[in-house]
């Protein structure tokens, strides 16, 4: 059955951009699936559009059933809740510990502190990082901290997760490190898997699902194991 | 006991954000004081006011004094009539004959008495002495005896009742039209102290977004930082305004000028002065609080 579906979608910014024109895509439950596509091409729109910071102008975006184009503001919350976001920059706060950055969302959520700790420690051991709880993001590399950012996007086991170029800001060495995890979770929570990447070694070496956009429209969607010479093709 | 925590960790995150941004914490605090202690004059001196008018209207008399000719049948008609009137407290309506008063004259006074002797007839006026129930309305009960028949002339100390009515006018106006100014001024300080906390917790409050956090959750404690600042304002203008109003208390021995004008005692306006002030401060607070996460939290 189809989690994700994009029907007809269109989404013009005001200033007059054209980001996505005429898109239709289906995704599968569990499926982990690349979108890759030059600077300006449309793949965070696309993301953006998943977990309603957008709007399209036209068309349907719908997750799991749920039209989330037409969900009011005042309901997006609780899509969110369903949806872990990895960004490139981490998105982590400073002053909180690895073990608060995770709990972070669960807190705000109201949950009792013997629930948050228990869901916590299980997306820290997840992603390797349960002996470094204690540190500050500003003691972790890069690959690290980008590990605590998984754990965050996956602490509540949500079915989907966004991945806004996740390794954009690591070398190929922790790009693969993260993607290991990020496999890894895929696998064992069964969560569906969207990537917007730039990154042709990692989308080389995974063999998965590549949907490639270029001018906000869909030219090519390779099924699994699907290869590329360059980002262009 | 979920809501229980939220607004737990509202109160947590709004009180760490009242000493981040201590300066501007300060600020918005001493204003909303300075309005307050306002607040708190023209509360305290309505309470004063209200006070005095009621201790004048135990001492303020109307005197009804009747033409000369009227007989004893006219002079109970117009007791009569005088009883009719809504403000006249019935029961405080005396009257005084011209024997009556003839006689008081003649025992206050020998020399009076000789006068009185050469007189053929007596020169005197009866009267009424009459009591309000609202020594507000005094003047329109005065006027509207006047123009009862046979009576001559209506007296009640009309200068000073009206010189005073003028004072707790003009000080009550202006104590609202400041206080109202002053409103507007700390609403907007607050507002900005709310503005830069969004700003400086803006990367808290987008990742809040985009877990999933509610809109009330993420906007509680800015709410609840606002209400903070608000009620401490409040406490201190409560603590100013109440060792002023006991220090002037016992500078003055409890009264102004004369024993005309008494005041409250301080510990009978304690309640209800902490009462208005504190929910005062804390409704200011979060109205400014309200417009800039209206403004400025980008949900």
């Amino acid at each position: 059955m189809d989690f994700i579906e994009f029907k007809n979608v269109y989404k013009v910014y005001k200033n007059g951009v054209s980001a996505l024109a005429d898109l239709n895509l289906t995704i599968k439950k569990g499926e982990f699936v690349f979108i890759i596509g030059q600077s300006g091409s449309g793949k965070s729109t696309l993301t953006k559009l998943l977990y309603r910071e957008e709007r399209p102008n036209r068309g349907e975006v719908l997750v799991g059933g749920v039209n989330v184009s037409k969900l009011r503001n005042g309901n997006v919350y609780k899509l969110r809740r369903k949806i872990g976001v990895v960004f490139q920059d981490f998105k982590l706060l400073p002053k909180l510990t690895v073990y608060e950055n995770v709990a972070y969302p669960l807190e705000t959520y109201g949950m009792s502190r013997g629930e948050i700790r228990e869901k916590v420690l299980t997306a820290l051991e997840r992603v390797g990082l349960k002996e470094r709880m204690h540190s500050f993001p500003n003691e972790l590399s890069g690959g690290e901290q980008q590990r605590v950012g998984l754990a965050r996007a996956i602490v509540n086991e949500p079915k989907l997760i966004i991945c806004d170029e996740p390794t954009g800001d690591l070398d190929p060495k922790l790009s693969r490190e993260v993607m290991d995890f990020i496999e890894k979770i895929n696998q064992e929570l069964g969560s569906t898997i969207i990537m917007a990447t730039h990154d042709k070694e990692i989308v080389n070496r995974m063999k998965k699902r590549v949907i490639c956009l270029h001018d906000g429209v869909l030219i090519s969607d390779k099924e699994a194991g699907g290869y590329i010479e360059n980002e262009d093709n | 006991m979920k809501i229980i925590r939220i607004i737990g960790k509202g109160i947590k995150d709004a009180f760490k954000s009242v000493f981040r941004n201590f300066s501007l914490s300060i600020a918005s605090i001493s204003c909303i004081a300075i309005t307050l202690v306002i607040v708190a004059i023209a509360l305290i001196a309505s309470y004063n006011v209200n006070n005095i008018t009621k201790h004048i209207e135990g001492v303020l008399e109307i005197v009804i004094f009747i033409d000369r000719d009227a007989d004893a049948d006219v002079e109970k008609e117009i007791g009569e009539e005088i009883k009719k009137l809504d403000n006249v407290d019935t029961s405080k309506v005396v009257f005084h004959s011209k024997e009556d008063l003839a006689t008081e004259l003649r025992e206050d006074d020998p020399n009076m008495a000789l006068i009185l002797d050469t007189l053929d007839d007596n020169p005197l006026q009866a009267s009424y002495v009459v009591s309000v129930k609202d020594v507000l309305k005094i003047g329109e009960t005065a006027e509207d005896i006047q123009e009862l028949q046979h009576v001559t002339s209506v007296r009640y100390g009309e200068s000073v009742v009206n010189k005073l009515l003028n004072v707790f006018g003009i000080l009550r106006n202006s104590c609202a039209v400041a206080v109202i100014a002053l409103i507007v001024v700390t609403a907007f300080l607050v507002g900005n102290t709310i503005k830069i906390t969004i700003f400086s917790r803006r990367q808290e409050i987008q990742i809040m977004r985009l877990v999933g956090t509610s809109n009330t959750v993420i906007k509680l404690p800015f709410l609840i930082e606002g209400f903070v600042l608000g009620v401490i304002g409040g406490l201190i203008a409560l603590g100013i305004s109440l060792f002023a109003y006991y220090f002037i208390f016992d500078y003055t021995n409890g009264s102004i000028f004369t024993n005309l004008a008494p005041l409250v005692s301080p510990s009978s306006i304690v309640v209800n002065t902490s009462i208005v002030l504190i929910a005062v401060g804390g409704l200011v607070g979060m109205f400014g609080s309200i417009m800039s996460t209206r403004k400025y939290l980008k949900i």
